[in-house]
């Protein structure tokens, strides 16, 4: 039988994929951002499995809030990067210091 | 057993496909694979019984996250090999945090448990559609957050547009302001040219 824990073990392996992603390609914006994309899928699996098994929507509405930031971020996020690398002609981020802040 | 069968049949295509996602040398790969990662996803809330969030998923972030960034990887020219430099250096450390932080969470999920409220207590079935329950839900008591994850999105919409957008000089765009406050007296010419003297334009 399936339960909660099986799919909070997804969702952990899923969040700690995206967690890696981010910490090996340090250097690829594009791929930070998908490594986010992929985290907060797994927030998205983890709120959804809960509703189910609680028998409360709101799990399914806050995953409906989640994926609206998602879309949100990815746009900007990119848009970012358009004007990052217009500039700069790449988009190494280790590199990142010229406002010097 | 079928539900079982569907749930890790689901479940290890979505891990599988995350794990290509991040480790695959074309970034276009990786898009594609983090497409095959989300419709797994959605499986898996079908498998919930979320079934708007599951289509929301596959609209949401396969129709538009997910094209987005195929469409930025493919419009930018970047030499993607250069950008991978640091990644076997960054190997062994990312696994190490990743297999720390993979233990806690196990840890964490397998001693969650219920509040009293809520151990033992029966879940009844749905009487309505997961979708009528939710739009009901979402219209009455959350209308407020609605509104204003519509309006986080305009936000989203107006940022994107203002940091893109520039005003380029290398190319002649239509005036249309110009073309509308054209007169017809202005525009057209009435002429009776004589035969064989041509015209002057």
């Amino acid at each position: 039988m399936i339960g909660l824990t099986h799919y909070l073990t997804v969702a952990a392996i899923l969040f700690t994929i995206g967690v890696l992603g981010i910490f090996l390609n340090r250097r690829n914006v594009i791929l930070m951002l998908m490594a986010i994309e992929l985290i907060l899928l797994a927030v998205n699996i983890n709120l959804v499995a809960f509703s189910a098994y609680l028998g409360d929507l709101t799990g399914q509405v806050l995953a409906m809030f989640v994926l609206t930031v998602a879309a949100a971020e990815a746009a900007i996020g990119l848009a970012i990067l358009v004007i990052f690398f217009r500039r700069r002609g790449s988009i190494a981020v280790d590199d990142v210091n010229r406002m010097h802040g | 057993m079928i539900a079982i069968l569907a749930f890790y049949l689901f479940a290890v295509l979505t891990i599988a496909s995350a794990i290509a996602v991040i480790f695959a040398r074309n970034p276009v790969h990786s898009v594609l694979w983090l497409i095959v990662a989300f419709f797994n996803a959605a499986g898996l809330m079908l498998l919930l019984g979320a079934e708007f969030i599951a289509m929301l998923v596959v609209i949401v972030y396969v129709g538009a996250v997910a094209v987005l960034f195929l469409f930025v990887v493919m419009m930018l020219d970047i030499d993607f090999a250069s950008l991978r430099s640091g990644f076997t250096r960054n190997l062994p450390f990312g696994i190490i945090i990743a297999l720390v932080l993979l233990g806690e969470v196990i840890v964490a999920n397998s001693a969650w448990q219920a509040g009293p409220a809520l151990s033992g207590r029966e879940i009844p079935a749905a009487k309505i559609p997961n979708i009528v329950a939710l739009g009901q839900l979402l219209y009455s008591k959350y209308l407020f957050a609605f509104e204003l994850a519509g309006l986080i999105l305009l936000v989203a919409m107006i940022g994107a547009i203002v940091l893109t957008h520039r005003s380029r000089t290398d190319r002649r765009p239509q005036n249309i302001s110009r073309q509308v406050a054209r007169r017809p007296d202005e525009a057209v010419k009435n002429l009776d040219p004589a035969v064989g003297e041509g015209m002057k334009l």
